[in-house]
């Protein structure tokens, strides 16, 4: 799922030339605001069938903690 | 689960009336630059809002005009007003309720049935359950649903969260008892546990006005606000948003065994481009079904789906099938489905 996941997070955000992993620290991206916060959230609700809720998702610092939430809601 | 099926009641008319002045998003100094206020426009889908321009001006001032002119079309005269539901959040006064202000300033008949309900974004749905209830099974034969908000006079103009995304509306619709129309359809929800993600702190009887009230905080660069304006927290209201209105369209839809395909428009409140193409992709409806009206006015709270109706669709809303589903602060939400006969619908009134 992370190589699924980091390549939704790029194609949502319109990332080409930023290398991302899973330590990645997102909110430390360029360009990266309040949008490609609500972008996260949609994405993450249509591809992954989860709702992050705005709270939940403060407390989230890199893209593993995404994906370990993902996968904590879908059990 | 709050479904309700009502009977015999006819929407005959729905007019709306905005401020004549109006803001450019484009212009605003909150935005650092023209590439910042470029990206909000796209993504929001907000370019302009009609706002009050001078304070003590108020959203009963735009529902006065709105009736008016709807009475007038109708030719109905204000002796014939049974109910008055006036849905708001930002009345003329703390009391009394602005519904009978209205009333007097109308000269509808004292012999009146007269509310306010203090809802915003899903408030027109809410005010049609409620005046279409009152009308079925009663002596009241016609009513007026006012519903607006002058909410750009509750935003902090150096907050970007809020004060480029809301404008100002009032509107009236008339509905008629009239035997033998197809019934109307209400889903309705509630969440009270979001009640912060949209809230004015101060001001009402829990934190009652103080000093302390008016002291700006700056809560980010860009968002600097006091306890009397409004907090959104945008998140949360988003996520609110996208997973509550296209719950609500699918249980009122197989509630009453209704196919996606039947309805002729989608009429969604006005939250915000973004938040309401998500919605809509969701539900997988057409974008020829699903008019918008936010590149113009903002989200204007109870008022953005009847302005909605009357500025993208107008006398086109004569025999269809309309479903229309609002939510937001609160958190509230409810959905409708309508079918409409004949009805009248003004042009957009500017004053």
């Amino acid at each position: 799922m992370e190589e699924k996941f980091i390549l939704d997070f790029k194609e949502t955000l319109e990332i080409q030339n930023q290398e991302i992993s899973g330590e990645t620290r997102f909110r430390d991206l360029e360009n990266w605001d309040s949008l490609s916060f609500l972008s996260i959230l949609a994405m993450i609700d249509e591809e992954y069938n989860v709702i992050i809720e705005g709270n939940d998702f403060q407390k989230l610092v890199t893209i593993n903690d995404l994906i370990s939430e993902i996968k904590k809601k879908q059990v | 689960m709050a479904f309700k099926e009502i009977s015999n009641i006819a929407i005959q008319g729905i007019a709306a009336c905005v401020p004549e002045h109006r803001e450019d998003n484009k212009a605003l100094s909150i935005f650092h630059n023209i590439e910042e206020s470029r990206k909000f426009i796209e993504s929001t889908g907000v370019e302009y809002r009609h706002i009050v321009k001078d304070s003590g001006f108020c959203t009963s001032d735009l529902c006065y005009e709105a009736a008016k002119r709807l009475l007038d079309e109708l030719c109905w005269s204000p002796d014939e007003i049974d109910c008055l539901i006036f849905v708001s959040q930002t009345p003329d006064y703390i009391l009394p309720a602005t519904s009978c202000i209205i009333q007097n300033r109308l000269n509808i008949t004292t012999n009146c049935y007269s509310m306010d309900i203090s809802l915003g974004c899903s408030g027109w749905v809410y005010g049609l359950s409620v005046i279409a209830s009152l009308l079925d099974g009663s002596t009241m034969c016609k009513g007026l649903l006012l519903a607006g908000d002058t909410t750009s006079v509750t935003k902090s103009p150096k907050d970007k969260s809020t004060y480029p995304l809301f404008g100002d509306a009032g509107t009236a619709t008339a509905v008629e008892f009239k035997v033998g129309l197809k019934p109307m359809m209400f889903n309705f929800g509630t969440d009270g546990g979001g009640f912060e993600a949209i809230i004015i702190p101060d001001g009402g009887f829990r934190n009652v006005v103080s000093p302390e009230s008016f002291l700006e905080e700056i809560i980010e660069p860009g968002i600097i606000r006091n306890r009397l304006q409004s907090i959104m927290n945008g998140p949360a209201v988003f996520t609110f948003g996208i997973s509550k209105a296209p719950r609500s369209v699918n249980a009122l839809l197989d509630n009453y065994k209704l196919d996606k395909e039947s309805i002729d428009y989608y009429f969604f409140h006005q939250a915000n481009l973004f938040m309401n193409e998500k919605i809509r992709i969701k539900l997988g409806i057409e974008a020829k079904k699903v008019p918008y009206s936010h590149r113009e006015f903002g989200n204007t709270s109870s008022a953005s789906i009847p302005l909605t109706m009357v500025t993208q669709v107008g006398s086109k809303l004569a025999n269809k099938k309309l479903l229309a589903c609002a939510f937001g602060v609160g958190l509230s939400w409810a959905s409708v489905v309508v079918d409409t006969e004949s009805i009248v619908c003004p042009d957009l009134i500017k004053i």
